[in-house]
């Protein structure tokens, strides 16, 4: 049974729409992604009840938050939201912002959750952003709510802090065990935080699934278009030495670097137009991964030739078209492609 | 001085500076966060007493207060009393004139406080009163003491609707700017001037309070 359905329309006064068709299940995380302006925002703020939708339902569990008459206000959903900029309250300290919407013990459990007993004396002016994001995720978990929604919350940090708490983050949503709904337009939080993806652009959820698989296998141009060319695909790291990981993905081991890794588990994520290709492997380069591949499929697109290979898992290249020719790139054609370590994201779960 | 009129203002100006408080912070909050048709009018409407000469609106207090008028029949109907050329009509009257001095300034204050904080405040579950209280005037503060100084200091000095609709009636309607003319009228220049003095020097210290509570802000 899904727990959270949602059929609704917002309109805005200068023409814009946005439409959202949902369903989810009550449990793990659901990243909305998307450029900005495709309306992940919108969504959010309709689930969270700050706006209301003009048509359409909103259900959670047994009830219903929005539709034609009824319209549960925010304060009234038990809903716990992570903002943009966190929108601590700038005049209380760490431990009133966590007070302030807290049911019984729950803030003293978010507390702990988020390691932030020493901050609760100080103001939000005195926190630096990695130590806000967690007073505000405390400051929502304190509610006990049984749906958070957060929009780009790490997005006010800089890159070292974002990376760090980005891992941080899926551990802590885990141990949270509330469902929750992340907005973001990076592909590094959406791979690394989500268990399902949901794709929007142009107002509109263009495609919902796991998220390796709506990355590695768009349904149209236009998912293709905002998840990039790029191939993604489930990895488990075997051994780490002098910053090179051996990863194995499919029935492939491949070298990669390792910029950031916490765990076992990972995405592999290579760019289409990043792997070269040859007619035969050389034995002789400076890539560190010469795969033995045999192509599946060709399809033009423009100037360029998509080639799907399967070299023990899938993997997408994009070469020109006078590169296939050269090649003679067919179904069932023998071909080395050729990825260098550092081509190689990793990106951890 | 006329210790008497200094009594009458000083009391005269807190009343009309609390009455203040207590309708412009509805009236501002709404004008802050609500959108809606007509709000320019609604604006100016409040706005009217900053540029109507006190002449002007002191004419049409005084027609409203009057026995002729349903507010002043009323009046009459409920304290035996007449409205106008009385403490309590020209309280009304003080009311009315320094609503702006209030309201522009609450206004101002409550909007500068960023709307994400009174959302975040509903999610957590805080009604609108409950978020008003604990988010946006504690934020605001600064602002809205300032607007009651403002409205406490203009209050003390105001002479034109005064005169319209209070007269001059010692103990009741006569403030210090009135006695400040009374002197005046009968040559006696030195009293004028310590009372003038006076009003000189609150006004001066008002504004530096304003002031310093601006930057605070």
């Amino acid at each position: 049974m899904s727990a959270l359905e949602m059929d609704f329309v917002r309109r805005y006064p200068k023409g814009a729409e946005v439409r959202a068709a949902l369903s989810l299940p009550a449990e793990g995380v659901t990243v909305l992604f998307g450029p900005s302006g495709s309306g992940k925002s919108t969504i959010l703020r309709c689930l969270a009840g700050l706006d209301r939708p003009q048509e359409g339902f909103i259900r959670f569990g047994g009830e219903t938050w929005a539709d034609g008459q009824a319209f549960v206000p925010a304060r009234q959903r038990r809903i716990g939201m992570v903002f943009q900029d966190h929108a601590l309250f700038p005049h209380m300290t760490a431990r009133e912002n966590v007070d302030f919407g807290a049911r019984d013990g729950a803030a003293q459990e978010a507390v702990e959750l988020l390691r932030i007993g020493g901050l609760l004396h100080r103001k939000p002016a005195q926190l630096s952003g990695g130590e806000r994001q967690r007073v505000a995720l405390a400051r929502a978990l304190a509610t006990r709510p049984r749906l958070l929604l957060l929009d780009e919350p790490l997005s006010a940090l800089d890159a070292p802090a974002r990376a760090e708490l980005r891992f941080e983050l899926r551990a802590l949503l885990h141990a949270a065990k509330v469902p929750a709904i992340f907005v973001t337009h990076e592909r590094a939080e959406a791979l690394a935080l989500g268990d399902r993806l949901a794709v929007l652009a142009e107002g509109r959820i263009r495609q919902l699934g796991p998220v390796h698989e709506v990355f590695s296998a768009p349904n149209d141009l236009v998912v293709a278009r905002v998840v990039g060319t790029e191939n993604v695909a489930q990895a488990k790291v075997l051994r780490i030495a002098d910053g090179i990981a051996q990863v194995q993905v499919g029935q492939a081991v491949l070298s990669a670097v390792a910029l950031e890794l916490y765990g076992d588990d990972c995405y592999a994520c290579i760019r289409a137009e990043e792997i070269v290709l040859e007619r035969t492997a050389t034995g002789t380069t400076s890539a560190r991964n010469e795969l033995a591949a045999t192509v599946v499929a060709v399809s033009p697109e423009g100037p360029l030739v998509r080639v799907v290979l399967d070299c023990g898992f899938r993997l997408v290249a994009l070469v020109t078209v006078s590169s296939a020719r050269d090649l003679a790139l067919a179904p069932g054609a023998r071909v080395a492609a050729l990825v260098k370590a550092p081509a190689i994201r990793l990106v951890p779960r | 001085m006329d210790l008497q009129a200094l009594r009458l203002s000083l009391l005269l100006a807190t009343l009309t500076a609390l009455s203040l408080l207590v309708i412009g912070l509805p009236v501002s909050h709404w004008l802050a966060s609500a959108r809606f048709k007509g709000k320019a009018v609604v604006e100016a409407v409040l706005s009217l007493p900053l540029v109507l000469p006190p002449t002007v609106l002191g004419f049409y207090l005084l027609v409203a207060m009057g026995t002729k008028s349903p507010l002043g029949r009323a009046w009459v109907a409920l304290t035996g009393h007449p409205l106008a050329f009385s403490f309590a009509g020209l309280l009304i009257a003080s009311i009315v004139y320094g609503l702006p001095f209030a309201v522009q300034p609450f206004t101002a204050a409550l909007s500068q406080v960023d709307p994400r904080l009174t959302e975040a405040a509903s999610t957590l579950g805080a009604s609108p009163f409950r978020a008003f209280f604990r988010i946006s005037l504690p934020l605001a503060a600064p602002g809205i003491v300032a607007g009651t100084v403002l409205s406490f200091a203009h209050a003390l000095g105001e002479f034109g609707v005064v005169l319209m609709v209070g007269g001059n009636i010692a103990g009741e309607t006569r403030t210090l700017s009135i006695a400040i003319f009374d002197s005046v009228e009968e040559l006696d220049y030195a009293a004028a001037n310590t009372t003038a003095l006076f009003l000189l020097g609150v006004s001066f210290a008002v504004l530096v309070a304003v002031s310093l509570l601006r930057r605070k802000a």
